[in-house]
């Protein structure tokens, strides 16, 4: 386990739902859920969801911090803002969905497997050291990030996809070696430093 | 005289990216409505709904918060305009968060300042179907239609973030009319009671959950071929994508035989106004809008 998550559970004993107020983005939401499952019932993903998120509400006002903060769930939300404009309550769900998953990351106790995770995490990489996505780059590692072989049929299977994405002129090969980026760079990557140092500070204080 | 925006591309619009055909047709649907588009120089991605891993909230802010930050500086007094509904999205949640929490404010603008930059937050940040519908209006778009898209049998397919959580002024959540309006006026007849018109693709996890997010695209394709449609249009290039390209794969899981092109809204304005094939981005099609060229080609 890695320090924070050791210093975050001593912090915070039994009260997962304080924790959860004060780490996760829009947290302090989670106790003005009333249960009515319209969130569940309107989630596209919804059957693939372990734990859908009036469910996750649940556990973390139980204390359920192991099961909600390693759980795939949130990992599966697709970010199309159903939950949100039905939910009673105005719940910002979709926010709390990402927040839930970031800490997790923070935490250093996310589902390291699981493809969304992994995708999220190379688009945030590509992100933070060009300040704009490299769509071929992003593909290329996506393909491959479950080893070798495994990527070389995925992206045989995709091929076809590529190809015509190319002969359209939607796709560049030229991205590979140069490709799309922000000019000041230096400043980006400073600014980006500089909030998460911020953010870092706030989190710790907390602990 | 010219009214004039201050762009925002994003990612995918940019030359040789996955919706640079989008831009395209843009560039020709403005130039006819004399709207003029002020690139936000050296703007960066704002990570859509996918930043959320390695990003934190106030990383992820202030990426939005840096862009409206240059066009303050640069191109001041101008709205914001997006082509993008994940870029108009992010764009527009940070604008509001950061309106509603004096903290966060001060805080990004602490991130910013390593940039040399300061928000002043002042901006409005626009979905370019919102400056077609509220600043142009339905009839004067209709005005410039010199090849009416007679004979075409559309769905107008909004998906989700151009219409949640915000969505456009006057519309529901639900049944948004706004897109079959767009092609009623370029003369072409919309697909009535499209029940999957704001339906999830699967957004970003179509590369990450591929079966999960193609069963939803299925359903998508199969709605607009059960409504007589002869093609789908979008006004999104995350939608656009995952609607077009997976269909191959589709057919060859469900034993289904579609084929149905996939464009924006922007394609039909500019054929409609008389623009050629390329000038509309009909070139980069996977599935290619015969109908359209046939009308393109004219
Ligand atoms: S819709 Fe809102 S109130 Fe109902 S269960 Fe979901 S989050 Fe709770
Ligand atoms: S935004 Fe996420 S949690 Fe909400 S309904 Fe969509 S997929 Fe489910
Ligand atoms: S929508 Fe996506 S690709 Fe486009 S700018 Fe935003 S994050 Fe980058
Ligand atoms: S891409 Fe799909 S998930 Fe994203 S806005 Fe369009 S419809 Fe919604």
């Amino acid at each position: 386990m890695s320090d924070i998550n050791t210093g975050m559970v001593e912090k915070y004993r039994n009260n997962f739902l304080k924790e959860v107020e004060a780490n996760v983005e829009e947290g302090d939401w989670v106790k003005m859920c009333m249960q009515c499952g319209v969130c569940s019932g309107s989630c596209p993903m919804g059957p693939y969801w372990d734990h859908p998120p009036q469910e996750l509400f649940m556990m973390i006002r139980a204390g359920k911090r192991d099961e909600v903060l390693t759980s795939t769930s949130m990992w599966m939300c697709t970010s199309c803002y159903n939950c949100i404009v039905r939910c009673p309550r105005e719940l910002p769900i979709t926010h709390i969905m990402h927040g839930l998953a970031h800490y997790a990351t923070r935490l250093g106790i996310e589902p390291k497997g699981q493809p969304t995770r992994q995708f999220a995490q190379l688009f945030w990489d590509n992100l933070a050291k060009n300040g704009r996505v490299n769509e071929l780059w992003l593909g290329v590692n996506l393909y491959f990030m479950n080893g070798l072989v495994e990527g070389i049929k995925v992206a045989m299977g995709m091929a076809g996809i590529g190809f015509g994405m190319l002969k359209a002129g939607r796709l560049s090969l030229k991205e590979l070696v140069g490709g799309h980026t922000v000019k000041d760079k230096k400043g980006f990557k400073a600014m980006i430093k500089k909030a998460q140092e911020l953010e870092a500070a706030r989190i710790d204080n907390a602990q | 005289m010219a009214k004039e925006y201050s762009f925002y591309p994003g990612c995918s619009s940019q030359e040789a990216a996955s919706s640079s055909n989008y831009l395209k047709s843009v560039q020709s649907m403005c130039d006819v409505l004399d709207i003029k588009l002020n690139v936000i120089p050296d703007w960066n991605c704002c990570s859509a709904s996918i930043g959320y891993c390695g990003g934190g909230e106030l990383p992820r802010l202030a990426l939005s918060a840096r862009n409206i930050a240059l066009s303050e500086q640069h191109n001041a007094g101008q709205d914001i305009v997006a082509t993008c509904a994940a870029c108009w999205l992010a764009t527009k949640e940070t604008q509001e968060r950061l309106d509603h929490d004096a903290g966060l404010m001060a805080e990004t603008n602490e991130a910013l300042a390593e940039a040399g930059l300061k928000l002043k937050n002042e901006t409005k940040i626009r979905h370019m179907v919102e400056v077609l519908i509220e600043d142009i209006g339905y009839e004067e778009m209709g005005k410039h239609v010199k090849k009416p898209l007679d004979g075409i049998k559309i769905a107008g397919y909004v998906g989700c973030q151009t219409n949640r959580p915000f969505g456009i002024e006057g519309e529901s959540f639900e049944n948004p009319k706004y897109l079959d309006k767009f092609i009623e006026t370029m003369g072409a007849e919309p697909v009535e009671k499209y029940d999957k018109k704001v339906s999830c693709c699967g957004g970003a996890l179509a590369f990450s959950e591929p079966e999960k997010s193609q069963a939803l695209i299925k359903d998508i394709i199969e709605a607009a071929y059960d409504g007589g449609a002869d093609m789908i249009v979008t006004p999104c290039p995350v939608c656009q994508m995952n609607v077009e390209v997976y269909q191959d794969k589709i057919n060859a899981k469900y034993g289904t035989k579609f084929h149905i092109p996939v464009t924006y809204y922007s394609t039909l304005m500019s054929v409609a106004y008389g623009k050629n094939g390329k000038e509309s981005g009909l070139n980069g099609q996977i599935i290619k809008a015969e109908k359209l060229e046939a009308i393109a080609g004219k």
